[in-house]
């Protein structure tokens, strides 16, 4: 049971990463991201061809952020020109194609057969309960230090301009600021987050394979940080646990309800995430925390 | 800093909005711009701001040419807008909403706020008392710290002219400030519009209210379809038969 718990909560942690990225940039600034996963997917694929090559963890980690962030620069300067629905459609389009990319790259990537066999972080350690215990360790001080500094965007002029653009982009660009510039660093502040998740993803795992990193896992980070409170880095704590409350608790429905087959179970455990989702619009619009409309 | 707008065009589909519409604010000046509902007077203000591009025509700013300038380069200028419906910062504060106007902040960029910290803090500093004269200036002290979106509509409009005095604007160009504005506050807001425009900042105001327009400024224009058809001052302006025919329907 103790593993249990654990392995769940490396998976929460991980998720919490990618919440804060999207909450940074949709929260905040208000930036329509369909798009996550794709980093998710840069950072995974990363740090897992570059383990394989034998480099520390620490430079592959680094190496996933610093592709993540390299995927948004490009795509930050293409289409930020677009009006904020388009950019949800051609953030979508990104995911996808980054995952069609890894998926026919057969020589880089193995293809749809995935890349087995990645080392565990902390191999030296006794497999089982010590070594995931490090490894959430790890990623509860990376989330600690992410949170600290969402804090410090959040209270400094930048996040006081994001959030203005989030308002009203228009009258930025009016009093002579480019929220361009802004949109930009916020989306590769985001990938970095998901290429670091990503990396942590990979190692935990040990193996991925491109039907890992579907448009799915963009819109369970969205439901999350609908549900936990959007604009708010309390509301993608509360809203991950709730999505993995969710998610992981109705594993045990089976229990009680015996009739249903595994293969149901996966479908009925999306059910009970979207009645959540339309019960929270419904009931608590502004998620669970509070949004930034009652700072 | 003198705006001046030569012959500029913009047309939608064959509909021609403005029609070669020339106007010069000079330093310091206050000048009107009145018009009938769908004369082309907010679209000129656009053309103006860089927010649409027109069809051929001049527009030069202290003689540089800004024609083909972003919105945001024309605001760097010295020439920023407010807008017919307000555009406040929604969830700032309105302290906030003056906060976030000032140009050049450093801590505007992501490795200042890191890297600088005691350098950011310093300016907020500096910014937080210049903001606090802009709030005493335009008497919002009592909801400093509400949400913009919660004012009412003539509180906005305060809102949106303290946003362009923290930008140091020379040249604010004010799209119907007074509409839907309560006529006390109209009367405040044209007591501050003559205070910053006596510290030399010059206005050009779109307004639907030609009473309180023509005892504010000196000059006045009039856009009837797309085409500027009278200038001057506001009494021999308003006597012009073609005016009165155009803009008031012929009434007497």
């Amino acid at each position: 049971m103790e593993a249990y718990l654990v392995a769940i909560a490396i998976v929460a942690a991980i998720y919490v990463l990618l919440a804060l990225g999207l909450n940074l940039q949709y929260g905040l600034t208000g930036i329509i991201n369909f798009g996550h996963v794709g980093f998710f997917c840069v950072g995974a694929y990363t740090a897992a061809l570059l383990a394989e090559k034998g480099w520390p963890p620490l430079l592959s980690f680094s190496a996933a952020a610093a592709l993540a962030m390299l995927a948004a620069w490009p795509m930050g300067l293409i289409s930020l020109k677009l009006r904020e629905d388009y950019f949800a459609i051609v953030s979508l389009g990104f995911s996808e194609v980054v995952r069609l990319v890894v998926t026919s790259e057969k020589w880089l990537t193995s293809g749809v057969q995935g890349i087995t066999g990645i080392p565990k972080l902390f191999g030296g350690l006794a497999t089982g309960l010590p070594n995931s215990l490090a490894v959430l360790a790890v990623l509860v001080a990376v989330n600690l230090l992410a949170i600290a500094a969402m804090r410090r965007i959040v209270t400094s002029p930048f996040g006081r301009t994001i959030e203005a653009i989030r308002d009203n982009e228009e009258a930025v660009k009016a009093l002579g600021k480019d929220p361009a510039a802004f949109k930009i660093q916020v989306l590769m502040l985001g990938a970095a987050l998901a290429g670091v998740a990503g990396a942590f993803y990979a190692h935990y795992i040990g193996y991925i394979s491109p039907d890992q990193f579907i448009p799915l896992v963009t819109f369970q980070i969205w439901m999350a940080i609908i549900m936990g409170g959007v604009g708010r880095i309390s509301g993608a704590l509360a809203g991950t646990f709730i999505l993995m409350l969710f998610l992981e608790g109705s594993r045990f429905l089976r229990d009680i309800m015996p009739f249903i087959s595994e293969v149901e179970m996966a479908s009925v455990r999306l059910g009970v995430v979207g009645l959540a989702l339309v019960l929270f619009t419904l009931y608590r619009p502004t998620g669970l925390m509070g949004d930034f409309t009652r700072k | 800093m003198t705006l001046l707008v030569e012959n500029i065009t913009k047309a939608y589909g064959g509909q021609v909005v403005v029609d070669h519409a020339s106007l010069r604010v000079d330093t310091g000046g206050m000048v009107g711009l009145i018009g009938p509902n769908g004369a082309g007077k907010s679209t000129f203000f656009s053309l103006v701001t860089g927010f649409i591009e027109g069809e051929g025509g001049a527009m030069t700013l202290d003689d540089r040419a800004i024609g083909s300038l972003s919105p945001q380069a024309r605001a760097q200028a010295g020439m920023v807008r407010t807008f017919q419906v307000p555009r406040e910062y929604t969830h700032l504060t309105v302290r906030e909403n003056l906060m976030a106007a000032a140009p050049g902040q450093a801590g505007d960029s992501l490795l200042n706020v890191f890297f600088r910290p005691g350098r950011v803090a310093e300016e907020e500093k500096a910014l937080a008392i210049r903001v606090e004269e802009a709030i005493a200036f335009l008497r919002l002290g009592a909801v400093a710290d509400t949400p913009a979106g919660m004012l009412s509509g003539g509180q906005k409009k305060l809102v949106e002219l303290g946003r362009a005095l923290m930008t140091g604007a020379k040249l604010i160009l004010l799209d119907e400030p007074f509409a839907g504005v309560n006529p006390v506050l109209i009367e405040e807001l044209s007591e501050r519009i003559r205070e910053l425009n006596a510290r030399g900042i010059a206005f050009l105001i779109i307004e639907h209210d030609l009473g309180a327009l023509s005892r504010l400024v000196p000059m006045l224009y009039v856009m009837d379809r797309g085409r500027i058809i009278a200038s001057g001052a506001p009494a021999d302006v308003l006597a012009d038969p073609l005016v009165r025919e155009a803009y008031l329907g012929g009434t007497t």
